[in-house]
């Protein structure tokens, strides 16, 4: 993973790079905590008072912990007039939490998310970042189990991922 | 779970040429197989001047939803003789209108295309630095674009210029140019006050050009069938060029569809689309993005182009085409629309902050069937109060929407009052929906969370 100084670099003022800055810290502490904001402060020449403040406008920075894994469910209107709220419902249901909450275990955020620009394939859940298309209820035990199967481990550094498939091969 | 549909669907074939279904143009040789890059030569053996002239001729206009003439808009930018400051390009690519998804399969399918059209802008207004904002969300296509863009810089085709891909961090407000500057210079994507425009002052106060992707995708292709060719195709004056339709919505067959200006909605729905789902009736179609006035069935005739639906009080915006059948309750569709401008909505105007939080109000208690028929006029009086009184559009775009489903559909809305509640019941396609608004609340809302309701 590159450093704040070297993401900073790319950008003719520093201060450029705090979505970039916040972003690893963000996958390196799971969530943005104080010692995160700290950390992206010192780096950038910036309080952290400022970098929380930046952070709280932006929906992907989390500003209190989060699960291991995240499912975010489009429910903008292309996927609601399909199904996104039967989809959204099936998570709910399997998963026993509601949009907004975490499990118990910590393993899983459930989300609601505004629209991701998937529209002619509802609905849209992203699964740790990585969008499946063309999600009904009856594909929910299915992604569950596949983030069962993953473990507790590292999914949330996006940063991290393997390379992604070609477009589309996620799918199949 | 399906791809995304990506084709021509009537010709030419500008923006996707050379992509076959199935077979997108990411590397560099593949894009070079088809003429890629040559154009970024013959660019660069002109002057600036004659490129920028070029692109005037061509009379492209902006894909992204202002429909701004793009060689105009690259005019204003003053040469660097006459400015002590960098001059910089920034790519918007923070896709972010609901029913929007052609600039990630243009990233997806066509990534060399775009970073061409980059490096023809820069060479036309003399830059040396551009970014390209993508929103933040778009991981795959922001992994294709920057392998493309690393293939390119091997390659040497950057020369002296710089392209940085910068990703956003979810905030539909950093697609609009001045919350995008904002954002790109570190700070919360609030819009600023205009004049000054980028043009003149724009990242780090200095002159920057605000492109779409789509709208600089489209610059190889005019240098490369020529402006005064490309000004014909469409529907010339004003809109020339293709366009990347978005099809969405209760249609049988959805996707990006490239074709010509000019085609009409019920073309697309009808016949590129094979017409509306499960054997249902069209009630209304979501015509450019849900930031824009909806079309009623009897407007299905209306050629794609700014003019003719400028003629009825509807726009381009960036190629959307959402059919709503029949099955849709209208005030939850305003409703929803709403919520999610609200949850958007940056705070900084007042009309806004405030307006669209009103506008969910009164639209929660038609819904409900608790208001009464002067609330719709209250409603009517509250967009009016919104739009062209703040910085940015997004007021406006929540206000247009709200207002047209007033106007268009009162009897609908009336029907919620007289049977002190929504028509449709528990059968409409957009029933209980979630927004995520609500999620931020500190008490739950019961009604709208589904589990408790199953």
């Amino acid at each position: 993973m590159s450093s704040y100084a070297e993401v900073a670099k790319q950008y003719p003022d520093p201060k450029s790079a705090i979505l970039p800055a916040l972003r690893m810290a963000q996958d390196k502490y799971g969530w943005l905590s104080r010692e995160a904001f700290e950390e992206v402060a010192d780096a950038l020449d910036l309080t952290p008072a400022y970098c929380m403040s930046v952070a709280s406008f932006y929906d992907m920075f989390h500003l209190e912990p989060i699960g291991t894994h995240t499912i975010e469910v489009c429910t903008n209107v292309c996927c609601g007039l399909v199904n996104a709220q039967p989809v959204l419902e099936a998570f709910e249901l399997a998963l026993g939490i509601r949009a907004g909450e975490t499990t118990e275990d910590g393993a899983v955020t459930l989300r609601a998310v505004e629209c991701l620009g998937g529209c002619s394939t509802p609905t849209i859940v992203a699964v740790d970042h990585v969008y499946k298309q063309s999600v009904t209820p009856a594909d929910v035990p299915g992604i569950i189990e596949e983030l069962n199967a993953r473990g507790l481990d590292g999914a949330r550094q996006e940063a991290e991922a393997p390379a992604s498939p070609a477009p589309g091969a996620e799918d199949g | 779970m399906a791809d995304t549909i990506v084709e021509v669907a009537e010709g030419p074939a500008l923006v996707l040429k050379g992509y076959e279904p199935g077979e997108p143009l990411t590397d560099l040789d593949s894009y070079r197989a088809v003429g890629g890059y040559a154009q970024l030569a013959k660019a660069r053996a002109q002057t600036p001047q004659e490129v920028t002239q070029e692109i005037i001729d061509s009379n492209l206009r902006g894909r992204g939803g202002a429909f701004f003439p793009t060689g105009r808009k690259a005019s204003f930018i003053p040469t660097p003789d006459k400015v002590a400051k960098p001059i910089y390009i920034t790519v918007n690519a923070d896709e972010s209108e609901p029913g929007t998804f052609k600039d990630r399969e243009i990233m997806l399918k066509v990534p060399h295309r775009l970073l061409e059209g980059c490096l023809i802008a820069a060479h036309a207004i003399q830059s040396k630095h551009v970014f390209i904002y993508i929103r933040g969300e778009y991981l795959e296509e922001y992994r294709v674009l920057e392998a493309a863009r690393v293939e390119a810089e091997a390659a040497g085709l950057m020369e002296d210029v710089t392209i940085t891909i910068h990703r956003g961090a979810g905030a539909y407000i950093c697609g609009e140019e001045t919350g995008l500057l904002e954002s790109l210079e570190g700070k919360r994507g609030q819009p600023r006050s205009k004049p000054p425009f980028p043009a003149i002052q724009g990242l780090y106060a200095s002159p920057t050009l605000i492109n779409n992707v789509e709208s600089i995708t489209n610059m190889p292709i005019v240098l490369e069938v020529g402006p005064e060719e490309y000004a014909k195709i469409g529907a010339p004056p004003d809109s020339t060029g293709t366009r990347l339709f978005c099809l969405s919505g209760n249609v049988v067959k959805p996707g990006v569809f490239e074709a010509p200006h000019g085609i009409t909605v019920r073309h697309l729905i009808f016949d590129i689309g094979g017409g509306i789902a499960d054997g249902r009736e069209l009630k209304a179609v979501m015509v450019g993005g849900s930031s824009f006035p909806v079309m009623i069935p009897s407007e299905l005739d209306t050629p794609l182009d700014a003019n003719s639906l400028g003629q009825k009080g509807l726009f381009i915006g960036s190629g959307v085409i959402c059919a709503i059948d029949d099955r849709t309750c209208i005030v939850q569709f305003a409703l929803r629309v709403a919520q999610f401008y609200m949850h958007e909505s940056c705070g900084k105007c007042t009309p806004c902050r405030v307006g669209t939080r009103w506008l969910v109000q009164y639209l929660k208690a038609i819904e409900a069937g608790t208001a009464t028929e002067s609330d719709f006029d209250i409603v009517l009086d509250i967009c009016d109060r919104i739009i062209g009184k703040c910085l940015c559009v997004l007021g406006d775009s929540a206000a247009m929407p709200v207002a047209s489903c007033v106007t268009k559909f009162r009897d609908e809305f009336r029907a919620h009052l007289a049977q002190g509640g929504c028509p449709f019941g528990e059968d409409s396609s957009l029933a209980h929906l979630f927004a995520p608004v609500d999620q931020h609340a500190h008490t739950p809302v019961p009604e709208v969370i589904s589990t408790e309701r199953i």
